[in-house]
């Protein structure tokens, strides 16, 4: 009888998920046992404690990720680049649990259970930036997945929101079924679906480099199916169609949640697979990127153009910050890396204050949300027109706002790489996109502001807690700080290029 | 951060944005406070860009004054400053100007602090502009600027402002980033990458590649100068500009093509810049004829002087691209000329819309009589602005004909030469129908004359009229080295094969 032999367990690598685990548990359990009124109070301080918590341990363990190593039988790496990622992750926690504080008692609707969705969410999103195994990054997409599409449904008593519950369900069902049948065929082509390889085990990374002469039909399959399923969740063209209702019909702090943080980690998992362990085959996989980049960059911010709804803006406007994003990866060097995660926390800062304030002005049952509503805003909160503006010349990547350097950098590193006619077309799409922000701006300062009607109907006055304004507040000084001071992000960000294997 | 003496120049740049933020944190019922601090860091900045011309030295052509502070070394990005012979007049020309913007706005009721907050951030980002030796640090001053301009016309401007502020938004972000799109392709040409001006001067450049790159700069340069045909955006922004004047002032100094091509796009590329120089010179004739045509007919006071400036640019564009130093010193005078009369008519032009509420020659008549400082004013700024001798501008567009006329160009100086006479015509003729000629229309109403203290705050620009028209070799000693240094760029080349070729004895 051949001895059980116990593989050595450090939890380090996975500590701050863990803790999200714990805090969402806790969430529940003080929730169920209290009433509303101190809930209201205490649980978003709970979560934000946890996220906290999550931080501290993410950040401890970067010195001991110089060397970059494999845990829990190589299935997730405790790298600078998955602790970058956590950290940013659980800042974009913390900012929707507040943002959505607000929103919540606004309709009614019970929060901690909210609050638990979103650490559970953000735990699976970190477990994706960290994971080293095919099968541990559909475990992580599912977890954030299935959490999600609560989230996206929270508002359960309008039909707006369960339409796009379910339209984003379904899809997103079909994605993970995409991304499934994807690990299947690279498993079939590999003979394995951990990225670097267990003990005795080559990975995916070793059998690339290692047989000169390999048959990649099949594995080439299976990394376009991977695309599909990522693709989706990034919301690139033309896997984008749930985007603008998903995005349209979700309450507003879900949205900035969804346009920020799954962005991120779908993204972080792009770059591992791609940028690392599929480096070897990046002649084979950056047309498709490229298709997806200049097919996203160019619907994005065409279609946006014609929108009359604020959140459909944002939406085909996040579709188009994927194929800015997706410059960085194709680029494939370490410039490439470290600004898409630059970019990546930047414009979730920038999307996720742009959500606070599209929240607040929609008010209840977010009626107020299409362009006519946004008429005279300036008269009406010049703070909250303000804060809203730098969001969208930060969106548009005018200079001393973080959007700017995000682009900048990104372009920097495609041109390092020799796509000059890719930035060229980044370009372009950018002075088109930059049309539809100035749109939002002219209604918001230059327009007359809707006369509320006889009836008393008419928009309804803004209303925005203490919260909502720290939230708004905290995101608008991030979009100038990291616009004028960037070297320190960027800095850490070039760290982050360090990844296992 | 490395800097000779104390850093005047930095401050000089800053301090209007610091009175800016200082205006952010002062209640909007307290009028009279914010327009005092307004009036006061302008004043201040004034003052300390007569600092920075007491410390630079007359005959040197290099940089001087600037500082260099690291900013993201990974990424090779300074802050850098400095400033020359080039920028010197500019930035004083802009620092002049500010606070008669400021004060032009003096009896403004409406959301003054805004205003005033805007006007002054303007003025940091025109003055970055100037003094930055940084292509990152250039470009985020050049983009910026655009955006306090486009609230000032938007929020406070007139009739078709929203056309206006979209079209001008759109115009000038357009050609920033194809800009920005060379500004990186600038960036690896050099070994290692790197945004320094000074480093980058001198890159080695093919010509296919050079001239790339100059329509690149050119794209942006050229709507920002503007020349034609990319100059529609001025006409409908000064039209839609706010009825006070002073975003007038400003868009006269927001005109920063010139310093651009004379600053980046020549000793670049000069070898695509000799190419290409017939070409320009073209469109800044056509731009001083065509420009000087349609005025004649405008019946809006501010239309016709927003063209006149377009011709005025013609000229400035003609003295820069005929490449001789006689020529490009009358370039960079008449710049700063054309910031000092158009923007005084801008302001008179205000004074006569408070009055009368409207700019449209038809509806004048006969105003001489009723008031006549102001209508004495205006023929003055206006003989200034077509060119009588004993003024400024006659100093700026004499050394440009003259200049050109020594040049290959000599008879593309002849036409532009009718220039001047268009421009005798158009304002003339409009100064003869509003101001001269039996009372009537809203002459008839009763208005009153100019306030003393309107007219001192034209008087300094009245006497720059003079001195410059008078002792223009004050100002053009300080011109003159670095005029020459261009010069001499733009009559070398970069091509890799002559580059190697030029180290040889």
């Amino acid at each position: 009888m051949t001895p059980f032999n116990v593989p050595p367990i450090h939890l380090s690598g996975i500590a701050p998920e863990i803790t999200l685990m714990i805090a969402a548990f806790a969430v529940l359990f003080i929730g169920v046992f209290t009433n509303d009124r101190f809930n209201h109070v205490v649980q978003p301080l709970v979560a934000t404690i946890g996220f906290g918590i999550a931080i501290y341990w993410a950040v401890v363990s970067w010195g001991i990720a110089r060397t970059a190593e494999l845990q829990l039988s190589n299935m997730v790496a405790l790298d600078r680049f998955a602790i970058f990622a956590k950290v940013v992750l659980a800042a974009f926690g913390v900012l929707t649990v507040w943002t959505a504080r607000d929103h919540l008692s606004t309709h009614h609707l019970r929060d901690f259970e909210f609050y638990a969705l979103v650490l559970f969410c953000v735990s699976g999103m970190m477990l994706m930036a960290a994971s080293a195994d095919l099968i541990v990054m559909f475990i992580a997409l599912e977890t954030f997945s299935i959490a999600l599409y609560v989230m996206v449904g929270y508002r359960r008593d309008e039909l707006a929101g369960q339409e796009s519950a379910m339209k984003y369900f379904l899809l997103g069902a079909f994605s993970s079924a995409f991304f499934l049948l994807g690990i299947a065929l690279v498993y079939g082509a590999t003979g394995s679906t951990n990225l670097y390889g267990t003990p005795g085990h080559p990975g995916i990374l070793s059998f690339l480099t290692g047989s000169s002469a390999l048959d990649v039909g099949l594995l080439l399959l299976g990394m376009a199916f991977l695309i599909v399923g990522l693709g989706f969740k990034i919301a690139a063209v033309p896997f984008h169609m749930w985007t603008p209702d998903a995005y349209q019909g979700a309450p507003s702090p879900v949205t900035g949640f969804m346009a920020s943080a799954t962005k991120l980690a779908a993204f972080a998992a792009i770059l591992r697979l791609f940028d690392v362990a599929m480096y070897s085959l990046r002649w084979d996989w950056r047309p498709y990127l490229i298709g997806l980049a200049i097919a996203s960059m160019v619907i994005g911010s065409v279609v946006a153009l014609v929108q009359e709804d604020v959140k459909r803006i944002l939406a085909y406007s996040s579709i188009a910050h994927a194929g800015f994003v997706l410059t960085g990866v194709i680029a494939a060097n370490d410039a490439g890396v470290s600004s898409s995660l630059f970019y990546l926390a930047t414009y979730g800062l920038t999307i996720l204050g742009a959500f606070a304030v599209v929240a607040a002005i929609g008010g209840r049952g977010e009626r107020r949300v299409r362009l006519a509503d946004y008429r005279g805003l300036y008269h009406e909160s010049p703070l909250l027109a303000g804060a809203m503006t730098l969001f969208l010349l930060s969106l548009a990547g005018v200079p001393i706002t973080a959007g700017f350097v995000g682009k900048l950098v990104v372009f920097i590193a495609a041109i390092q790489a020799g796509y000059w006619w890719l930035v060229v077309v980044a370009l372009a799409m950018s002075a088109v996109a930059a049309f539809f922000y100035i749109r939002i701006i002219v209604v918001m300062y230059m327009s007359e502001r809707l006369e509320p009607l006889p009836e008393g109907g008419g928009p309804a006055p803004v209303v925005l807690g203490a919260a909502g304004r720290a939230v708004v507040g905290v995101t608008a000084l991030a979009t100038i700080f990291f616009g004028l001071i960037w070297g320190p992000l960027i800095g850490l960000a070039g760290h982050a290029t360090l990844f296992a294997g | 951060m490395t800097h000779q003496g104390f850093p005047w120049l930095d401050l000089m740049i800053f301090a209007p944005a610091a009175g800016a933020l200082v205006i952010a944190f002062i209640p909007g019922r307290s009028r009279n406070l914010i327009r005092s601090v307004a009036l006061a860091s302008a004043v201040a900045t004034f003052a300390l860009s007569m600092v920075v011309l007491a410390g630079f030295h007359t005959g040197e052509a290099g940089f001087q004054e600037g500082s260099v502070m690291r900013w993201v070394p990974q990424w090779n990005v300074h802050y850098a400053t400095g400033i020359d012979g080039i920028s010197l007049w500019m930035v004083i020309a802009t620092t002049f100007m500010m606070p008669v913007s400021i004060m032009t706005a003096w009896n403004m009721q409406d959301r003054l602090k805004g205003y005033v907050a805007l006007l002054l951030l303007t003025q940091t980002g025109i003055l970055g502009v100037f003094c930055s030796l940084d292509m990152f640090l250039f470009y985020l001053f050049w983009e910026t600027t655009l955006v306090p301009l486009y609230f000032l016309i938007g929020m406070w401007g007139g009739r078709r402002r929203l056309y206006a502020t979209v079209k001008f938004f759109l115009y000038t972000l357009a050609g920033s980033l194809i800009m920005l799109g060379a500004i990186f392709y600038l960036y690896f040409a050099h070994q290692p990458p790197t945004f320094s001006y000074t480093a980058l001067l001198g890159t080695p450049l093919g010509m296919g590649a050079q001239l790339l790159l100059f329509l690149g700069f050119f794209a942006s340069f050229a709507i920002k100068t503007p020349l034609i045909p990319l100059h529609t955006w001025l006409p409908d922004a000064h039209e839609a500009a706010p009825r006070w004047g002073s975003v007038d002032v400003a868009l006269t100094l927001f005109k920063l093509g010139p310093y651009g091509f004379i600053r980046f796009a020549i000793p670049f590329f000069p070898d695509a810049a000799r190419t290409m120089a017939p070409v320009i010179v073209g469109m800044a004739l056509a731009g001083i004829i065509y420009a000087a045509a349609v005025a004649i007919v405008q019946r809006d006071l501010k239309r016709l002087v927003a063209y006149s400036t377009v011709a005025h640019l013609g000229f400035i564009g003609l003295g820069i691209f005929v490449g001789t130093v006689t020529a490009l010193n009358g370039s960079v005078l008449q710049w700063a000329n054309q910031a000092i009369s158009t923007g005084a008519l801008f302001v008179l032009i205000a004074f006569l819309q408070q009055r009368l509420d409207t700019r449209m020659i038809p509806d004048m008549s006969g105003l001489a009589a009723r008031m006549p400082l102001l209508s004495g004013l205006f023929l003055v700024f206006a003989l200034s602005s077509l060119g009588l001798p004993g003024l400024n501008n006659f100093i700026g567009e004499f050394l440009i004909l003259v200049g050109s006329f020594a040049s290959g160009y000599r008879w593309w100086a002849v036409i532009g030469t009718f220039g001047t006479v268009l421009a005798a015509v158009y304002l003339l003729w409009a100064y003869q129908r509003a101001f001269h000629g039996p009372v009537g229309g809203v002459a008839e109403r009763e208005v009153r004359d100019l306030r003393p203290r309107e007219v001192a705050m034209l008087a300094p620009a009245l006497a720059a009229m003079v001195l410059i028209g008078f002792y223009p070799q004050a100002f053009i000693t300080r011109i003159q080295p670095s005029a020459a240094k261009v010069v001499k760029q733009m009559h070398s080349s970069v091509l890799p094969s002559s580059r190697s070729t030029a180290g040889l004895p």
